[in-house]
């Protein structure tokens, strides 16, 4: 499959927005639901008595 | 004195899997196959990429629009699926009244949610150009936000209660009760043959794709299940550490007296 250009891998055959939309907020949610899962466990250590 | 054949079982090797039951003896276990599976994860995951936008050809009837399905499939296999796990977790917990069940319940089901809201969006996403619409009350589409309303019912029943173990028996009567929804989501293309397509990838017929657009489902298929894996480990990681905030072996953990 080749592209030929960045700009036709952008544009997706027109349907950017759609491809785009679907990965880049799928992409969004794992980046969310990591910074999530790292602020639990930060949350959870035992305190970290001197 | 030679063990008796009850005390050579009671140390066989059943005994040593049983060990991970516990909290306290699972936790490291799950810390040391998080980066296995996140490795795995990210493998498969510009594998997959690779191949569904520099293998797969383009669609002769929908162009470009159909590489969301590389997305959308593994996304909603893996709400169905993780749907199922949460809700035998749950059981287990309820049947055997077993801690470190319950606990995997609640770490499974944010991680499902997400997969479910992920396969309703990227659906919606690319009904809009092959369908004309973002939305329409059809029997999968349907199904499966009542699947995502399952697992915030979850989410929020499990929270809600403040005593864990009675939050998690709560939870798990609605985790199994919810599961029936699983085969009906499944199904649905088939019983009420609504707008959503049938199963083009089945267990019992070879499946009408072509093989590269195939392989690229598979491997981010497999990108998300490992994901899955190294989500809901890490969070139960986390729920033991809050449970069991008060046991000596966190609280040495912390370097506290």
């Amino acid at each position: 499959m080749n592209w030929g250009s960045l700009e036709n891998f952008l544009a997706m055959g027109g349907y950017g927005l759609y491809v785009w939309g679907s990965y880049g907020v799928t992409l969004l949610c794992i980046a969310v639901e990591l910074w999530a899962l790292a602020r639990r466990s930060r949350r959870a250590q035992p305190e970290q008595r001197a | 004195m030679k063990a008796t054949t009850l005390e050579a079982h009671a140390d066989g090797r059943g005994n040593a899997l049983l060990r991970f039951a516990a909290p306290q003896a699972f936790f490291p276990l799950a810390g040391k196959m998080i980066p296995w599976f996140a490795a795995l994860a990210v493998v498969f995951a510009v594998g997959g990429l690779y191949v569904s936008f520099f293998v797969a050809p383009t669609d002769f009837q929908q162009g470009e629009s159909y590489r969301v399905i590389f997305i959308h499939v593994p996304a909603a296999w893996m709400s169905m699926f993780l749907y199922v796990v949460m809700a035998a977790w749950a059981a287990f917990g309820l049947i055997l009244n077993t801690r470190l069940s319950g606990m995997m319940a609640s770490a499974i089901a944010p991680t499902g949610a997400l997969f479910t809201f992920i396969a309703l969006w990227t659906g919606a996403l690319w009904g809009k150009p092959t369908w004309g619409t973002w939305w329409v009350w059809d029997a999968r589409l349907t199904s499966e936000l009542i699947l995502l309303f399952l697992y915030l019912g979850f989410i929020a029943l499990t929270t809600a209660i403040d005593d864990p173990r009675r939050a998690e028996r709560a939870g798990a009567v609605l985790a199994i009760v919810g599961v029936i929804n699983v085969p009906i989501i499944y199904f649905s293309v088939k019983w009420w043959n609504t707008l959503h397509q049938g199963a083009s990838v089945s267990l019992t017929k070879a499946p009408s794709m072509a093989a590269t657009m195939l392989a690229g489902m598979f491997l981010m298929a497999l990108a998300a299940w490992m994901y899955s894996f190294a989500a809901a480990l890490w969070r139960v990681r986390s729920i033991i550490l809050e449970r069991e905030r008060d046991a000596l072996w966190v609280r040495e953990r912390g370097g506290g007296a």
